[in-house]
């Protein structure tokens, strides 16, 4: 069983739908551009940073980690067990660092300036470190998949007519980059795996500088090992989360076997990072805010509790060995990531006087859906083209 | 309660490594060698401020910022809402009540602190604000990139965006009049300041006005230069009558912002040791585990040629 491209319709309903979520998003995009942020968001000058920041970037980057986690995994320690799931999970990866690099370049007032960071350096910034990071782990994935554009096209090469004396050219090319590559990879792969361990913990180191302004209940030294151990917590569900809902959109049989082994790491993983947390709270005796039942309060509550909800789910063998209660508990761990993200940056941010809480606009919202839904239309759109699922051929 | 909260989080901080502290105070000693001992700052005496807002008009004059008559300026409507700085005004006033002469309200001034370690400095992508010698912070149009970290990293929530701009929108706060002062004239607020409200001078000779002030009329003022010692010292230092807290002023304490959050950074960045060290281990053991897989296809292999062999 190799990976192959995948054979189906393209459009479906659920596909023109997601084109019609992708359109709207890019209607209040093009807004953005020609009136400004303060047209589109609700962001001021008490609030800076609002859903594009939280969960485009701080909650993408957290859940593209399947990349980094499922690399070690195969490449690193060798697991050939799970060599089919490397591929899509760098695919999401790729795709997910893309979408988190396209929302920094939307929400930052001078997106010509975007390429600053890469002259002008601040080795005191936590942002400066997670730049830097992140545009040299965009880079390498892109690297990461050429094999497999190599693997789809040598001896494929067919331009039409008027492009044809480039065909040889371009063949050449192809078979360079793929001895070179195969011979090289493995230092992309452990660079790969070292950025995200750098760039998702520094993700946490952002908001420690503003110190009193972030609610006590998150605002810890150590949110950057807390952010580090919660993305390696959702590495995998996610890979288990995105297997299924391929399998069932291309009405194939689920590799219940590689993601029952998946699902049975998820569950120490999860209770590493849930002992970080609690044990935290314990330590700076911030468990007292838990107590007020105010909004900070009671999305805290939510945040633990479906992590924990998650942790007892994966530990039962009923839910490692089926599908649907294996689909349940890694929404659940996605969730509880991304609500953690959300309060991190969104919820747990609040400056003294601040007059009214911050909550997202209807622009700030379609523009978000909206690029997910250009996100999962470009994966369907690559898993047809290059061989990247692993499915017994029909 | 917030002071507590503070010392919880220190206490952790504390708690997190002794190499990162070791660490933090060696950056500590680098940034106070860039100041200058006869830095400049100023006092702002809330007593003596009337609340004439002529220092709005003047700072905006100054900066080239749209603004309206001198004359406008006596509205004291304005003093109906609390109000703060944003991409049109770099300082602003606002009243409060005076309980111990409500015939006398108390008008603070507020703009940038001017902190001796600024978070904003510490925090910038690109290093767009600058912590000049003389304590002054300014930022650099050439660099910035709007990304807005600095508003997230300002305790005291001064740097404003321009959101209504698509192109060239601009982060604007109070440079104490960079520009002004360089042909020898005071900061504009300053300048045009009736009552001497706001004191312009060597942040070493304010304390000591300061000080003296609150000696001399102790019914007058409280025992607090919010100023001195909040989050590491600010060169903008401020008196009152009342708390400060009650001035909406927020309560700090002594550790400078970028203290914590640059430890972490540098604790993790030390001369690129723990990366490259992460970097070799991976490598090694990618490298045993694939020998490990090797042998075992090896293994396999003669296995089966064994078992081939045997047969024929």
């Amino acid at each position: 069983m190799n990976p192959a491209p995948i054979k189906h319709k393209f459009i479906t309903p659920g596909v023109i739908i997601l084109i019609v979520i992708a359109l709207n998003g890019l209607v209040f995009l093009g807004l953005r551009f020609i009136y400004g942020l303060g047209a589109v968001t609700n962001l001021d000058n008490y609030t800076p940073w609002g859903l594009w920041i939280g969960v485009d970037v701080a909650a993408g980057v957290a859940l593209a980690a399947g990349g980094f986690t499922s690399a070690a995994l195969g490449h690193v320690i060798h697991r050939e067990h799970y060599k089919a799931i490397v591929r899509p999970a760098l695919l999401t990866a790729m795709l997910g660092y893309t979408f988190v690099a396209f929302a920094v370049f939307v929400d930052i007032g001078r997106f010509y300036y975007i390429w600053h960071p890469l002259i002008m350096w601040n080795g005191n910034s936590a942002l400066f470190e997670v730049g830097i990071c992140v545009m040299i782990y965009v880079s390498v994935l892109y690297i990461e998949f050429l094999p497999i554009v190599t693997e789809r096209f040598i001896g494929k090469v067919k331009f039409p007519n008027l492009f044809k004396f480039i065909n040889k050219p371009v063949d050449r090319l192809l078979r360079f980059l793929d001895k070179s590559l195969s011979k090289t990879m493995f230092i992309f792969i452990i660079a790969g795996v070292v950025l995200s361990t750098l760039h998702q913990s520094s993700l946490g180191t952002l908001m420690v500088i503003a110190g009193h302004k972030m609610h006590p209940l998150w605002q810890t030294p150590i949110l950057p090992l807390l952010f580090l151990l919660s993305a390696v917590a959702v590495g995998f569900p996610m890979i288990i989360f995105e297997s299924l809902l391929a399998s069932f959109s291309f009405k194939m049989k689920p590799e219940i076997k590689i993601l029952s082994g998946l699902g049975k790491m998820a569950a120490p993983l999860i209770g590493v990072y849930l002992a970080a947390k609690i044990g935290d709270l314990f330590i700076r005796e911030s468990f007292k805010y838990i107590v007020i039942f105010d909004v900070p309060s009671w999305m805290f509550i939510t945040e633990i509790a479906i992590m924990t909800r998650a942790f007892f789910m994966f530990l039962s063998k009923k839910t490692v060995n089926s599908p649907s209660r294996l689909f349940i508990a890694s929404s659940l761990v996605i969730a509880g990531v991304l609500l953690n993200r959300i309060n991190n940056f969104i919820i747990a941010y609040n400056p003294f006087n601040n007059p009214a809480m911050y909550y997202p606009s209807i622009g700030e919202i379609s523009v978000t859906f909206g690029c997910i839904a250009l996100l999962v239309i470009a994966y369907r759109a690559i898993v047809m083209i290059f061989p990247v699922i692993s499915h017994e051929q029909t | 309660m917030k002071n507590l909260n503070r010392r919880n989080f220190l206490k952790t901080a504390a708690a997190a490594g002794l190499a990162i502290s070791a660490l933090d105070s060696k950056t500590v000693k680098g940034a106070d060698k860039t100041l200058s001992e006869d830095r400049i700052g100023m006092l702002i005496d809330t007593a003596n401020c009337v609340g004439c807002r002529h220092c709005e008009w003047a700072c905006r004059v100054a900066h080239n910022l749209p603004t309206n008559d001198l004359d406008t300026y006596s509205n004291t409507e304005v003093f109906k809402e609390y109000r703060r700085p944003d991409s049109h005004s770099l300082t602003v006033i606002n009243e409060f009540e005076n309980e111990k002469n409500p015939l006398l309200p108390i008008h603070v001034k507020t703009q940038c602190m001017h902190c001796e370690r600024p978070a904003c400095v510490s925090a910038c992508i690109v290093g767009a604000f600058t912590k000049h010698p003389d304590g002054t912070v300014t930022w650099d149009t050439d660099k910035c990139i709007g990304c807005r970290y600095c508003m997230v990293a300002c305790q005291f929530q001064i740097p404003t965006f321009d959101y209504d701009k698509a192109i060239d929108p601009q982060i604007r706060k109070c440079d104490l009049c960079f520009d002004r002062r360089k042909s020898g004239k005071v900061p504009a607020c300053v300048d045009i300041c009736p009552n001497e409200a706001i004191i312009y001078g060597k942040r070493s000779d304010l304390l000591k006005i300061a000080k003296d002030r609150i000696k001399r009329k102790p019914d007058v003022y409280i025992k607090h230069i919010y100023g001195e010692y909040e989050v590491g010292g600010t060169s903008v230092l401020y008196i009152a009558g009342k708390n400060f807290t009650e001035l909406k002023m927020p309560p700090l304490g002594t550790n400078p912002a970028p203290g914590i959050s640059e430890s972490i950074q540098h604790g993790v960045f030390a001369y690129f040791v723990p990366p490259v060290t992460l970097y070799a281990l991976l490598g090694l053991i990618m490298w045993i585990t694939k020998r490990g897989k090797v042998d075992e296809l090896k293994e396999n292999n003669d296995i089966q040629e064994d078992e081939k062999g045997e047969n024929s």
